[in-house]
Parts: structure tokens; sequence; C-alpha cells
């Protein structure tokens, strides 16, 4: 059946090819999350009130080895996807699959759990053991893996994570960002092909969040995991390869962030933000300045800048 | 102005004489004055958080005093309730520290336990709830019909109808977003110009300081390392870098054209302050 539903995705997509080889064997070319009008509605037990209807007819494709931001206000439901994504939640009506598994059907909610891992917001609530290298331990241990296998998966994600020296510390002695790159090796020890981040770097400072970002991107090029990140932080965003934004429970956009900020005013109508450099270049373009329109960094924002100045030197000569 | 509080030689050890003994603050000396907008910014772990629980007594100094217009908040320990009330603080997070059953109920908790009439209790709820911009159809909700951004108001609320002298906010944005963030920020700024407050806003985000503050402080190994007016604070990208922080992304931006000849002015940290400039000089 799994296999079965694999290789009707690949006919309804262009596939890409993965470029992980360790680990499971053959993957072959896949798409890792699908679904089909997914709709998902939080009950309420008053029966006076509504149900709140949290995703409307949500339709997504996700290629293995992506890094896609997920972007929308709170309440926006880009949390409740991602509780789909690892079968936290089933679907009200409409179907998802996880690598050609479907979240609704009990038997595969483990075996998706494992490939998907999720990364939760508040650093203090993710971490079970008093020593670090015990947490880690605790999804593979789980699983059932034998202990020498344990010992070097978790030797390995802490390596990953650069935490390897804090092995033998108790997870209370580390800053934010460190117990999120530990969260994030107790994922890794568990060979997940995925991991969901629901807003990872809300609850630190500038130096944790980039850790935490370095980690994230280290991941997906290095070691082809698919990578789901949900922020408030656009900054964050630009660095994914593909960016889906949410309203009221439906995609409302989705491409890659170049295309996606350059919508400066649809993006505020979403009650979303825009990098600076961005947002500067588009209030100099409103006022006649013809800055580029799509910059996203600071650097293309000052090359644009700079072209701008001679040529308006040049045409004073 | 006058000093509504002053820091004297505050130093805090955490876990003294253990073998874990571990110092948060080192020998702190500062004055907040009546009505003024502090913004304190500084990494985990440079002693932040330890230092605000110090300015309404929750953390007691290892050495060094809280002055609290002027009297010693230690000097007498019946006096600390009062000063808890007098200054307010609203952790992080505050929204989980929501309790009643109904949002009034949970804003009037702090006011019933202050002996005041029922009528002033009632009086302070409401204007409360109203300067948080929460409406009367939430009064009677529960916490838990509530959106994230409106309980966090909720819960800033409770504090405010306590009508403190000093309003302390940790981190009261953190995981909000864009517009929920401007929402209860504006609210803040706007309960500042109207009660006229001292406010003490502790953020890992430097243009929202930058925005609101009259005066920033940077905290870093527990000690206070840089202290000023936004655009002293912000001139010195070396220096908040080199303890983890970052001016404000314009500021940063403002500061590379600088580097490219640009002849911009110092002191920019929104897009429009920037576009402003830029347009002087190339529009």
């Amino acid at each position: 059946m799994r296999k079965l539903a694999c290789e009707h995705f690949q006919i309804r997509r262009t596939p890409t090819p993965t470029k992980r080889s360790e680990g499971g064997g053959e993957r072959g070319w896949s798409i890792i999350f699908h679904s089909q009008n997914l709709h998902f509605e939080y009950v309420r037990y008053n029966e006076s009130e509504e149900n709140t209807l949290a995703l409307s007819d949500v339709n997504i494709h996700i290629n293995q080895g992506e890094f896609v931001a997920i972007l929308g206000h709170n309440g926006s439901g880009k949390s409740t996807l991602a509780r789909h994504l690892n079968a936290l939640l089933a679907p009200t009506s409409g179907t998802l699959w996880v690598q050609g598994m479907d979240t609704e059907d009990p038997n595969n909610t483990w075996p998706i759990r494992q490939m998907a891992g999720m990364v939760f917001q508040n650093p203090d609530n993710q971490l079970v053991a008093t020593i670090v290298e015990e947490d880690v331990a605790f999804g593979p241990e789980n699983l059932g893996v034998p202990s020498a296998e344990i010992r070097q998966r978790v030797d390995n994600a802490l390596q990953t994570v650069r935490m390897s020296e804090y092995a033998q510390s108790s997870p209370h002695q580390l800053s934010g960002g460190q117990k999120q790159r530990i969260a994030i090796a107790g994922i890794l020890a568990m060979g997940p092909d995925c991991i969901v981040l629901d807003e990872p770097t809300a609850m630190l400072d500038p130096s944790g969040r980039q850790e935490v970002m370095d980690t994230i991107l280290q991941l997906n090029n290095e070691k082809h995991i698919t990578v789901i990140l949900i922020t408030h932080f656009m900054e964050e965003a630009v660095k994914a390869k593909r960016v889906i934004v949410m309203d009221k429970g439906a995609v409302v956009m989705d491409g890659i962030p170049r295309e996606i900020f350059k919508q400066v005013d649809k993006m505020k109508d979403l009650g979303l933000d825009v990098p600076s450099a961005t947002g500067l270049a588009n209030v100099l373009r409103k006022r006649g300045i013809p800055i580029q329109e799509d910059v996203l960094t600071d650097e293309e924002f000052i090359q644009s800048i700079l072209n701008h100045v001679k040529e308006y030197h040049d045409s004073k000569n | 102005m006058t000093a509504k509080i002053e820091i004297e030689n505050l130093s805090h050890i955490y876990d003294e004489k253990t073998p874990f003994a571990r110092v948060a603050l080192d020998d702190i000396n500062f004055s907040i004055q009546t009505g003024e907008f502090l913004g304190v910014i500084g990494h985990t772990g440079s002693g932040k958080s330890t230092f605000i629980q110090h300015l309404n007594g929750l953390l007691k100094p290892t050495s060094g005093r809280i002055l609290l217009d002027g009297h010693d908040i230690h000097s007498d320990k019946s006096l600390l309730k009062s000063v808890r009330q007098r200054i307010g603080l609203v952790f992080q997070y505050p929204e989980h520290q929501l309790f009643e059953s109904t949002i009034y109920g949970d804003v009037a908790f702090g006011p019933t336990n202050m002996d005041l009439s029922a009528d002033e209790v009632d009086a302070r709820v409401k204007d409360a709830l109203q300067l948080v911009g929460l409406s009367e159809d939430v009064y009677e909700k529960s916490p838990f019909e509530l959106s994230g951004g409106q309980k966090r108001r909720a819960a800033i609320a409770g504090v405010l109808a306590m009508k403190p002298e000093v309003l302390i906010l940790d981190e009261p944005t953190a995981g909000l977003d864009p517009v929920g963030k401007d929402a209860i920020l504006n609210q803040i700024a706007e309960m500042h110009k109207v009660v006229g407050n001292t406010i003490i806003l502790v953020s890992h985000n430097m243009e929202d300081v930058s925005r609101l503050a009259d005066r920033i402080v940077v905290m870093a190994k527990s000690k206070i390392i840089l202290s000023g007016i936004p655009t002293e604070v912000f001139s010195q990208p070396e220096r908040l870098t080199a303890v983890g922080l970052a001016a404000p992304p314009i500021a940063t931006l403002m500061d590379l054209l600088r580097k490219k000849g640009l002849n911009l002015p110092s002191g920019i940290f929104t897009i429009e302050t920037a576009a402003d400039a830029l347009e002087g000089i190339i529009g």
C-alpha cells in the first residue's frame, strides 16, 4: 500500500532526486509530504459555539530535501499544519500522506513520527533527561535500537549540532540556543528524513538564533534532511529555498523567497513583515527612486543603491 | 527628573558558598528616573532577568542596595508587599500565569488583594483592560477562549490593575507575530504617554527598543557595559556584536552604506528615517 501511494505521487509531480543515500538504502525519488483537500476543525465543547476551522483545503507537495519556511500571523493555521505533518493531529477531512503513509491510519503514527521529528518553541519544555547524552538517547531507546548503535547515533547527533563537549552536562546549565540544539540532536538520533521546527528561535537571543539557524542550514545542506521551519523572523525565512504563506487556514502564497518578499504590500496585508532591506527598497521605490524591486539582503540593497548613485552622478556629469 | 529607583553596588551570587556559586550581577550602580522609558538589552545569561527581579524585591542582593524613592526596599520586611504593588513585573510568557476562570476575575485578583473598595477594583479592572485594548465582550470569557496575543494582553492588564508606579516588562512580545507585537508595543507606548509611569522594557528586539526607549542599558557578563540614548548605544555596533547583540537591522544597513562612502547621519533605526536620509542624497 505504502509503495503504491509513493508511485502514485511520482506521476503527479515532477520528482527531484534525493541526494540522501546513507541509512534506509535506496530511497529513489520522492515526495515527502503530500496533502489533498486537507481540512481541520478544532471542536468546541460548548455546543452553542461554532467549531474553529483551522485548516481549509490545504493542498501541498513537499519534496525530500527541501527547506520550506512557513509564515503566517498568529492563528493562521501554520502550527496546526505542522502538527499534521508528524501525525500529532489527523485531518477532519481530506488526506495527508507522509512518504506515502496516510496520517489517519494509527498503524502509521510511529513510523511517521520517527521520520518526521518535531522541535517546539520553548527550550525548557523539551528536554526530559538530567544528562544531555541521555536526553539525546531517549528517542532511539524507545525505538528499541541496540545499545551499541544508540551510542553511535548519540555521538553523531551531538557532533552534528556541535555539542559533543556538553554530552555529560546537565540541560539546565545550557543556554537557550544550546538547549534547542540538543532538542534537534534528540531528533537526529532517531534517523529522521525530515525535521519540523515550530518557531524554534522565538525565545532565543540573537546569538542563540544564529546557532540554531546555522544548525538547520547544515542539516539541510549537508545531511539533506528536509526542513520545515515555522517562523516569525523574516531574516530566517529568506534562508529557506521555498516559502509558504498561510492565512485563515489556507495556503495563500507559495514560492521562492525572492518572489514572495517582493510583494511587500500583500505581505503587510497578511500581517507579516519583510526583511528590512526589502522593506526599505519598497519605500524608496514608492518615492520614485528606482531601486531593484526584489532585493532580499543588505548586500543586494547596497549594490543596488551604489549602482543608482553611480548612474545619478554619471547623468550629472 | 528625580531618581525613582537607585541601584547601589548591587551584586548577586547564585548558590553562594557552594561549588556551584555563580556571579550573576557584579557591582551594578545605576539610577532609573521617574517617568522614563528604559530599555534593557543583553544576551541570554547576561544577568538581565536577575537584575529586574531585584528591582521589586523578588531576589535579595548578595550585597548592595535597591532604593525606591530613596528607601531601601529590604530595610523592613513588611514593606516588600507594597514594593511589589508599586513595581509591577510582567514575566516572560505571562499568559502561562492566568489562572482564574474568567478574564475579569484574573485581572481583578491583584487589586482585590490590595484592600480597595469593590467599586475601585471594578474601575481598575475596566481601565486596565481598556489600556491593553481588550473590550467588554472578553470580560466573562475563559482565558482558554482567547488568542495568544489577547491572553498576553490580559496578563499585562492584571499587573496594570495594581496601578504600579513602575512597570517592568520582560520580553512582552516574544512569540507574537508582527501585528500582535506592534499592537502590544503601541499600547504600552500609548499608556506611558497617558499615565506617565516609569517603564522598563527587557527585549531582544533592538528595533523595538530603539523606537520606544528614552534610554538603553546594555548588559553583558553580569555588568552594565553600555548605557545612553538609543543613538549613542547603537552607534557602537562593534561593542554590541562583541557581546552577542546587534544594532537594529536598519542601523546595521546604514552603517554598511556609510562604509561604502555614503554620507548618512547617525541615529537612523527605522525604514522611514532611512528612506528620508537616502532620498536626501540620491532622490
